[in-house]
């Protein structure tokens, strides 16, 4: 009853397994920064970071590591988040944040550029440039000739993305053998290529901050669309930012990290399982979750068969797919 | 309080209809009867703002209430859907404290008295014992009562309630429309869709018949349940009863009734 009588009771119920997962996205963090061909001990670590320790160290942590690192966090809170609220949108805990095409289309645009040999910074802007077109193609056939239903835009989505599938198997099939790797690589989802971690982590961020007044919102919407009408919720406006800001943080982390599977659809379900469908605690967790899951995949990743990397998108799905299934076993 | 001005509501394929004008005042319960496909659940749903009529208007407190914010409209007015309980994975508790939503400002969270507010609505629908119960777990019946909890503990002036009885067992029903009474009593506009005349007969005062090609009649309930009226309104022969001073409709079947 004590939780009761406190008039904020809500709040330490969110802090406790938020302050949890922030730990844990530290210690994956840390983990990937000391981890690799050379590792680095945690004192040596405290003192680079501290501003001394050894420059190679500093190189190391401060050029390679530690923005790969945060790339990978920020991809995958990107794709966590984009899930959660694509779960919501759909009134399905299952979709994930592809669902919609925009993999597909951002892989379209990357593998285009690939083939005309243009540069990384063009690859990331016409992947950036494909997943917006495939949002914006879904949300308008969606619309069609009035109101739309969440079963119609997922038959839309996953349509537009089996035809993005058909596209990328041509292309793969007639690009030349000597960049077939480097395509498959982007396809899988593999950080080596991520130079600056700041988009991702400023758009995480940004949306981020910008959903928090919303989350009583997503809950009643939840309960659907004619309910969180009747309880005051302007559902047309808010299904709008939904979809537009799960469009972006798809978006932002596929020119991250390419199209890296199961954290959109994984990382929230699993949340959901363990802390309850409070979307006010369920966002931020999926923020911190998700990019704690990539980066520890990440760190996998680079090291288990080195020299040689697996793609990050592998390790989620080799850590994903065991846990989920457990989780759904055991939750009745 | 809720008043349709020369209301026609929006119904796909129907060309036309009696204009609805009509008021229900404080303290009033009105019971909307007519056969499946008649348009109760869009008449509540035009009621409701939450869909726009084909022409005419609903004014609440003599506001147009498409014109009005939603927000402003759910802090006085709930509505109590047939279909309730198929979105996302939710417990009992939360599903009733989002009736609190339309008077939580968006970057406040719950207060004591909210969730005291909820609770009491869990206990008045007895369902205080599976407050963290999810809801694909529950009965009909109990989804039922949630759906009217909930409508409760969003404190509304006026109820808007589609077949609130339905899936409930005899008791449930009793205590149900016992407690639309109460809140009758305590002012609130009511306005119910019922299949179940004799719950129409024992608890409404006003009545509106809808009938399938649009036609409408309304007026006090004595007056508007008559026996031929409503045969015609169902195609259904009834026979009625009177017994301690309350009317009963008996629906009749041409094998029993030698028809």
């Amino acid at each position: 009853m004590a939780a009761v009588k406190s008039s904020r009771g809500a709040l330490p119920r969110f802090l406790l397994p938020l302050g949890i997962l922030a730990l844990l996205t530290l210690a994956t963090l840390a983990l990937a920064i000391t981890t690799g061909s050379v590792s680095i001990s945690n004192a040596e670590l405290w003192q680079v970071l501290s501003g001394g320790g050894e420059p190679l160290h500093r190189t190391l942590v401060f050029e390679l590591r530690l923005p790969r690192a945060l790339s990978a966090f920020g991809a995958g809170g990107l794709l966590a988040v984009a899930g959660a609220l694509m779960q919501v949108l759909l009134r399905n805990p299952l979709a994930d944040p592809y669902i919609l095409g925009l993999s597909g289309g951002a892989a379209v645009g990357a593998l285009t550029s690939m083939l005309l040999g243009l540069s990384a910074a063009a690859v990331s802007g016409s992947a950036f440039i494909g997943a917006m077109i495939s949002a914006v193609t879904v949300f308008g056939l969606a619309h069609g000739t009035g109101s739309w239903t969440p079963t119609r835009l997922l038959l839309t989505g996953v349509v537009i993305a089996s035809g993005w599938g058909a596209a990328i198997t041509f292309m793969l099939a007639v690009s030349p053998s000597d960049q077939l790797p480097g395509m498959l690589y982007w396809l899988m989802g593999d950080l080596a290529y991520a130079r600056s971690p700041w988009p991702a982590l400023i758009v995480l961020g940004l949306i981020s901050i910008i959903m928090l007044p919303l989350g009583r919102s997503l809950n009643v919407l939840a309960r659907g669309q004619m309910q969180a009408a009747a309880l005051g919720v302007s559902v047309r406006a808010l299904e709008w930012t939904i979809y537009i800001a799960a469009s972006l943080l798809t978006a932002f982390a596929v020119v991250t990290a390419g199209s890296i599977g199961f954290v959109g659809l994984i990382v929230p379900h699993m949340l959901r399982l363990v802390l309850g469908n409070d979307q006010r605690l369920i966002l931020p967790a999926a923020a911190l979750a998700g990019g704690a899951l990539l980066t520890l995949a990440d760190t996998l990743a680079r090291t288990l068969i080195a020299p040689e990397q697996l793609p990050a998108g592998v390790i989620t799905a080799l850590i994903g797919v065991p846990t989920f299934l457990y989780l759904l076993h055991r939750s009745r | 309080m809720l008043a349709a001005k020369n209301l026609i509501i929006d119904i796909p394929g129907r060309s036309s209809g009696t204009p609805l004008s009509f008021e229900i005042k404080p303290g009033e319960t009105w019971g909307v009867l007519g056969p499946n496909g008649a348009g109760k659940t869009t008449l509540l749903h035009t009621l409701a703002g939450l869909r726009k009529p084909r022409s005419g208007s609903v004014e609440l407190a003599g506001k147009n209430i498409q014109q009005l914010r939603r927000k402003q409209v759910a802090q006085q007015l709930a509505v109590v859907f047939q279909n309730n309980g198929e979105g996302f994975p939710a417990t009992v508790l939360e599903t009733v404290m989002i009736g609190r939503h339309p008077f939580i400002s968006p970057w406040d969270i719950e207060s004591a008295e909210d969730l005291a507010i909820a609770r009491a609505a869990l206990q008045k629908l007895e369902l205080a014992d599976l407050e963290h119960r999810l809801i694909s777990t529950l009965s009909g019946g109990e989804r039922q009562r949630l759906a009217i909890a909930t409508a409760l503990s969003q404190t509304p002036k006026l109820w808007l309630a589609d077949e609130p009885s339905n899936h409930l067992d005899l008791k449930h029903q009793v205590q149900i429309m016992e407690l639309l009474a109460e809140q009758a009593t305590a002012n609130c506009g009511i306005v119910l869709c019922l299949h179940d005349l004799n719950l129409a007969a024992q608890w409404c005062d006003k009545i509106l018949l809808l009938y399938p090609n649009g036609d409408a009649c309304w007026g006090d309930a004595d007056t508007m349940l008559a026996t031929p009226a409503l045969e015609k309104l169902y195609n259904q022969p009834l026979r009625s009863i009177v017994s301690d001073g309350q009317r009963y409709f008996i629906p009749l079947s041409s094998r029993n009734s030698g028809l």
